[in-house]
């Protein structure tokens, strides 16, 4: 028994990434372990930096919509939507009503296509391999509609200044209304396979635990926030576009546990369909968009016109000097907030939370490097 | 002399050859299942429904390029998967098929099977030690602790039906279930030992060695080529041996009426495999220190409980 005590045991290393099948992109953890035990984690970011914030000094204004896409490539219309925002409002343009309601459809259909990414990597994380599949079966579909509009699947480069590049052809409409009355069961469906599951409530119940205050001081937000008790979305708080005119719920957690942070999340995926159904049979008739010139020229001064992505607030900090080209870029980007809380929560955990966790974490590293 | 050693080869080699073709047939059978359990076709394209494809994989996996990196330890390396799939081979020496069908009918086959097949912890912990890297080695320790504990209530759970049989012999154990198969009388025992099996092939929800989300591959993340598909054969072949032992042990072995011994026994066999691979295709993964705490809080006592309540009834009759 004295020589039990007398054992030395060493903590080590382990560099979790950046290939990793669960770091959810080229993210590396250097992680800590005193065994199983989790008792310290580092992220390492960077393998993905473009520039994009220097790069966009020297484009046109609408030369930059493209690279907001490959920000948050699962939700390019969040990206989007935001910088065309901060530019109409700096250049004080009005889109036309019909683009409003277009773009709230699709950044909600994109937020769905985004939340049904994570709910199927957070259950592949979890070793549940069917519902990734189930979700990207739905996710098919939104990408479908997608593509019959902009033409594309992954970044569409889809909003425009002043308005949105196409029109919503009476096809998708008729098509988005069907998906969204068969999404509804569907979400059932994924509700069935994990949410009272008992090893899936032993894998996510009080596992991850952000304290309000913590969630705050470190300046998380989306379902993250809301997870811990938080009820703040931008698209209540500060609507844009014509989220004042529709009625939705804000899903808010207790505990801010994984278990919280992945109820938030299924919760607003309904809540998001039921956005897009109001958005749908409310749709004015006329333009979708109004006439800017290409190289437009925005008085100087600063603005920042923050939009809900469904990882959180996105938002550009937008400084003009009266050129066609911006003085400065600055992205704000919410995976890169949220990621920072990661070695605070993390210690003590063994390491198969640290994939629960990270997953529940819905980080994309495009909008974290940028 | 010669002649029975002849017989004993030709009788090994036909093993091996079936231990060969039912792993091709339940990796396909795996792929399949879990392709319709998750809205996909599965392998399509070789041969009728991908029938082949299976042919097409091993012959890739054999003529890939056997790599041994730089720094692991050569000779554990290299021994860990041949005895992994030695002791997944070693069980079918006794493992009756049908009264006929038998290599070598021992007297403490039962006894055996649950011997050889405990070697494959060895094997894994040698690749997980053996291939100097951290995520091997975490899947060794795991595989350690996870594998020595199960077998605690997977013996206890097999005892009731000793005690009943009154014998370790596979072939009586099965003639004394002729009127009523054990499950009947030993439900409780028949899911503790297929939790307890299932845990001890590493199979899902239990295949905490190998997590791949969060270990990548476990222990033989760094095997590659034939070295590799030894570990990959291994497990399939552990999945077979156990549902053969449930089998054998709870379900009357190959028992029936009408159809021959043989097939009974299989479709009792492929039965309990589909349930297998179902759950493993439902459920999510437990963590190491759960899994843990339910072999010895939940999986334990109740195997002891079930084996003192036998025990007794045996005792009263």
């Amino acid at each position: 028994m004295n020589d039990l005590k007398n054992l030395k045991t060493e903590e080590y290393f382990l560099s979790m990434g950046p290939q990793h099948p669960s770091t959810h992109g080229v993210l590396r953890l250097i992680l800590k372990l005193d065994g199983e035990i989790v008792t310290g984690a580092t992220p390492d970011i960077g393998y993905l930096h473009r520039g994009l914030e220097k790069i966009a000094e020297n484009r046109a204004y609408i030369q930059i919509i493209p690279f907001t896409d490959r920000l948050d490539y699962l939700s390019s219309m969040s990206g989007n939507l935001a910088f065309v925002l901060t530019v109409e409002k700096l250049a004080g343009i009005a889109p036309p009503p019909r683009a409003e309601y277009i773009r709230v459809i699709m950044a909600e259909l994109n937020r769905l296509a985004s939340h049904l990414i994570w709910l199927g990597t957070f259950s592949l994380d979890l070793g549940a391999v069917t519902p990734f599949l189930y979700c990207f079966r739905e996710r098919e579909k939104i990408l479908d509609l997608f593509e019959m509009i902009t033409g594309s699947r992954l970044t569409y480069n889809y909003m425009r200044i002043g308005g949105v590049a196409a029109d919503l052809s009476a096809q998708f409409i008729k098509d988005a209304a069907a998906f969204i009355q068969d999404f509804k069961f569907r979400v059932a469906e994924y509700e069935a396979l994990l949410t009272q599951n008992p090893i899936f409530l032993a894998r996510t119940k009080n596992v991850g635990i952000i304290k309000a205050d913590k969630a705050i001081a470190y300046g998380l937000t989306g379902p993250m926030l809301r997870a811990s008790g938080i009820s703040r979305d931008n698209r209540r708080d500060f609507p844009y576009a014509i989220y004042d005119k529709l009625s939705f719920d804000i899903p808010a957690g207790t505990v801010g546990d994984c278990w919280d942070r992945y109820a938030v999340r299924v919760r607003e995926m309904r809540e998001s369909a039921k956005i897009v159904e109001q958005a749908l049979s409310g749709l004015p008739e006329g333009n979708f968009k109004t006439k800017v010139p290409l190289s437009l020229k925005p008085p100087a001064g600063e603005s920042y016109a923050p939009v809900e992505s469904p990882r959180g607030e996105i938002g550009f900090y937008l400084v003009s000097n009266g050129t066609a080209k911006p003085y400065r870029l600055k992205i704000r980007t919410p995976s890169f907030c949220n990621l920072s809380i990661i070695s605070h929560v993390i210690k003590g955990w063994k390491v198969a939370d640290v994939v629960a966790i990270l997953g529940t974490f819905d980080v994309v590293l495009g909008e974290i490097d940028r | 002399m010669i002649i029975g050693l002849i017989i004993l080869l030709l009788k090994i080699a036909a093993v091996l050859v079936f231990i060969s073709l039912t792993v091709l047939f339940l990796v396909y059978a795996e792929r399949k299942v879990s392709a319709h359990f998750q809205v996909r076709y599965g392998p399509m394209r070789v041969g009728w429904h991908g029938g082949l494809q299976m042919i097409a994989d091993t012959i890739k996996l054999l003529l890939k390029e056997d790599i041994t990196p730089k720094d692991v330890d050569k000779l554990v390396f290299f021994i860990a998967p041949i005895l992994c799939f030695v002791s997944a081979y070693l069980a079918y020496l006794t493992l009756p098929f049908s009264p006929q069908i038998v290599v070598k009918n021992l007297n403490i086959g039962l006894l055996y099977i649950l011997g050889v097949t405990s070697l494959t912890v060895l094997s894994l912990m040698m690749a997980g030690w053996a291939s100097n890297n951290k995520y091997a080695l975490l899947g060794g320790f795991r595989s350690v602790a996870q594998i020595i504990s199960y077998e605690i209530p997977l013996v206890l759970s097999v005892l009731p039906v000793v005690m009943m049989a009154g014998s370790l012999n596979l072939i009586t154990i099965v003639e004394a279930q002729k009127s009523l198969p054990f499950i009947l009388v030993q439900p409780l025992g028949f899911l503790l030992y297929l939790t307890a099996a299932a845990a001890e092939a590493n199979r899902a929800p239990f295949d905490i060695p190998e997590a791949e989300q969060e270990l990548v591959a476990g222990y033989n993340v760094e095997y590659s080529g034939i070295k590799f598909s030894m570990f990959f054969l291994a497990e399939y072949v552990n999945m077979f041996t156990i549902c053969a032992l449930a089998a054998i042990l709870f379900l009357g072995g190959w028992q029936g009426p009408i159809l021959p011994p043989v097939i009974w026994f299989l479709i009792k066999v492929y039965l309990l495999v589909f349930v297998l691979m179902w759950v493993r295709w439902t459920f999510p993964r437990l963590r190491i220190d759960q899994l843990m705490s339910f072999c010895w809080k939940i999986l334990l006592p109740l195997a002891l409980a079930n084996f003192l309540i036998s025990g007794l009834w045996l005792v009263l009759k």
